[in-house]
């Protein structure tokens, strides 16, 4: 679960960035705040500007226009080395002739420490990423993920406020990856710093972040908790980026203070808080997830928020099935997932059903 | 694997003979006793090396030739060391024309460079010697050298020199802690490279040589006595032995530099 970090203070405060490399923009208009302590991530598709908006906070990139302040400071004039700022790069950037030890201390070297002192701070950090006794290896001969350990290992020792990751876990395999998935997250709050990690996969984001930016384009589609983006998706981009969700075309039939009356095509008329997005006579389209679609079974009494269905697919993953439903006349479709709990049986392709839905689970977004 | 057709096999063996006689050629008339060099063998003798020793003329040839070769080594592999670096990390206008124009050299006849510098130091007014040697060694080398240091160079992974600074290091000291290490093996080919290229240049030291001789012209000077022709049998010996056991160093380090940068890069997973 997130902790909560709502009432923390703003440690990273990016105004109005924007990036351009020639004719390309990468960043276009960014404003974030990331607070002290939280696990912040950066979600996106590929060429969003993630890791162009992460190496503008280590300093690898300066800002075409707008700035960044970490800790109240102005980062226009710091360059990498002076910055509070740590990174594990995708590529973990291990240096290839130093021993894991070395490479671990390699940043304290400017602290002039004590043989013994060292030591013990490079021993400490590699217990922090369970690698003890691995300080003697050569990087070449540790796995993907000890190289991985290594890297976040180096950064931590020197006691960053902000610790940036950039895609850290995407050259692991399926297991290690969710088990790395845990281990930062645990880390992280052991730790207390601030980690920024940047990621293309939304399960990653939504399993470990406080906080979530999407990106779409070089711009911040939404901002929220995981919950938030996955509830209340923005607009249809984010919605469909994460998860998987249903859309149905809808017009508002109705405006008042208090509601807005849609007419849903698949699933008739309904009522909805009033939103200001909408007016009277807009077309639009309803978001709702699979998981919020339930199919009625024989014996089940038929509500009213329900309509006929027919099965025209079913996918069976073992403990859920996903079904391919069709509505009353056959133009609009929906996937339903559901669990397979005992005594429910999996109906065929061809069945003809009810479907079910809850109005508070459905989401209006703008066409 | 095929097998080779029996043509192409005749082809590569003859081939092979007319490379490597020669040279083995070499090493059995330097052991033979006798001052004409013709078969049948008619023993065995260090004599020949025994004169080298005593040579003084030859002495100066050496030491000409292995300063010359020295200070070539080390300024071309300078110069490489500047080349390959910005080649590798930085774009500029016109970089492949200005690169490609630095290679020419490489395939460039060199009694072509060697004629077109002596008229060039001879209207500059420069008087022949060892340094005007090195000029034209330092042109003919410094291909060499860039090509050796461009891989070492382009092997490098950017985000080594990154992770680098952003664990507090300067841009200098992350030369010193990071990119020096790594090339250095690409460095030390290099100066082997360079150094065994220069010891062995005849042309351009032939034209470019003043009273000091180096050890090529030295050989070529000593032709013409066919009673010394055993003893320069000798001392081609010891310079194929020499000239091989530095290219064998320098292939040794060239190796070593592409597998230390190709271990830091984890995506080609070489290892
Ligand atoms: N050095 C550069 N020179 C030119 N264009 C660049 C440079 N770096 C990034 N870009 C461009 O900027 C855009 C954003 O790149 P960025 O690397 O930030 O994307 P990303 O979101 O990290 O994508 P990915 O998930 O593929 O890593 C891309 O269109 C990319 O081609
Ligand atoms: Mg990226």
């Amino acid at each position: 679960m997130p902790s909560d970090t709502t009432s923390r203070d703003t440690l990273i405060s990016i105004r109005n960035v924007e990036k351009h490399f020639g004719k390309v923009t990468a960043l276009n208009g960014v404003s974030v705040d990331i607070r002290e302590g939280e696990f912040f991530s950066l979600l996106g598709p590929s060429g969003c500007g993630k890791t162009t908006l992460l190496r503008m906070i280590s300093g690898f990139e300066m800002p075409s226009a707008g700035d960044i302040h970490i800790g109240g400071e102005d980062m226009s004039e710091v360059p990498p080395n002076l910055r509070p700022t740590n990174m594990v790069f995708q590529s973990y950037a291990i240096f290839p002739h130093l021993t894991v030890a070395e490479n671990v201390g390699y940043g304290l070297k400017k602290q002039r420490l004590a043989k013994a002192e060292l030591a013990a701070r490079v021993d400490e950090a590699l217990a922090l990423v369970d690698l003890d006794g691995y300080g003697t290896r050569e990087p070449h001969a540790l796995s993907g993920g000890q190289r991985q350990r290594v890297a976040l290992a180096r950064a931590l020792i020197m006691k960053p406020k902000v610790l940036l990751l950039d895609e850290p876990l995407s050259a692991l395999d399926k297991k290690l990856r969710e088990a790395m998935q845990s281990e930062l997250r645990h880390l992280q709050r052991t730790v207390g710093i601030t980690f920024v990690l940047v990621t293309h996969d939304q399960e990653e984001a939504l399993t470990m972040s406080d906080r979530i930016a999407v990106m779409f384009d070089g711009r911040i589609s939404q901002l929220d908790t995981p919950e938030g983006i996955y509830k209340k998706p923005a607009d249809q981009r984010v919605a469909s980026f994460i998860g998987v969700m249903n859309f149905l075309p809808a017009q508002v039939t109705s405006a008042s203070d208090r509601t807005l009356g849609i007419d849903v095509a698949a699933l008739g008329k309904l009522s909805c808080p009033q939103d200001d997005r909408f007016a009277k006579g807009d077309k639009l389209k309803v978001g709702i997830r699979p998981e919020m679609l339930t199919i009625v079974y024989d014996g089940e009494k038929a509500e009213k928020n329900s309509v006929p269905a027919k099965v025209a697919d079913i996918a069976y993953y073992g403990d859920m099935t996903y079904y391919d439903v069709v509505f009353g006349d056959g133009s609009h479709s929906a996937s339903v997932s559901m669990r397979n709990t005992a005594g429910r049986p999996i109906l065929p392709i061809g069945a003809m059903t009810r479907i079910r839905w809850g109005p508070e689970s459905i989401v209006l977004l703008e066409d | 694997m095929k097998s080779a057709s029996p043509s192409l096999l005749t082809y590569a063996v003859i081939y092979l003979i007319f490379l490597y006689a020669p040279i083995l050629l070499l090493p059995i008339f330097a052991f033979n006793d006798s001052a004409i060099i013709a078969l049948p063998l008619s023993g065995f003798t260090f004599d020949w090396f025994y004169l080298l020793w005593e040579t003084e003329a030859l002495h100066q040839a050496l030491y000409n030739s292995l300063t010359i070769a020295i200070i070539t080594a080390v300024i071309s592999t300078i110069l490489g060391i500047f080349a390959a670096r910005a080649s590798a990390r930085y774009d500029f206008p016109a970089k492949r024309g200005i690169v490609g124009f630095i290679m020419v050299p490489l395939v460039l006849p060199e009694i072509i460079v060697g004629v077109a510098l002596l008229v060039v130091l001879v209207q500059l007014g420069l008087a022949l010697s060892s340094w005007t040697v090195i000029i034209g060694h330092v042109l003919i080398c410094t291909p060499f050298s860039i090509a050796i240091l461009a891989s070492a160079f382009r092997n490098l992974d950017i985000s080594l020199e990154e992770a680098s600074l952003d664990l507090g290091e300067s841009q200098v000291g992350t030369f010193f802690r990071v990119i020096l290490p790594l090339v250095t093996p690409g460095i030390i080919s290099s100066l082997l490279i360079a150094f065994t290229i220069s010891l062995d240049e005849f042309i351009i030291a032939f034209f470019l040589t003043g009273t000091d001789v180096t050890l090529p012209v030295y050989i070529w000077g000593q032709l013409r006595f066919p009673a010394r022709l055993p003893s320069v049998m000798a001392l081609g010996f010891l310079m194929v032995i020499l000239s091989l056991m530095l290219l064998l160093t320098a292939e040794y380090f060239r190796r070593r530099a592409n597998r230390l940068s190709g271990a830091a890069d984890t995506d080609k997973g070489l290892f």
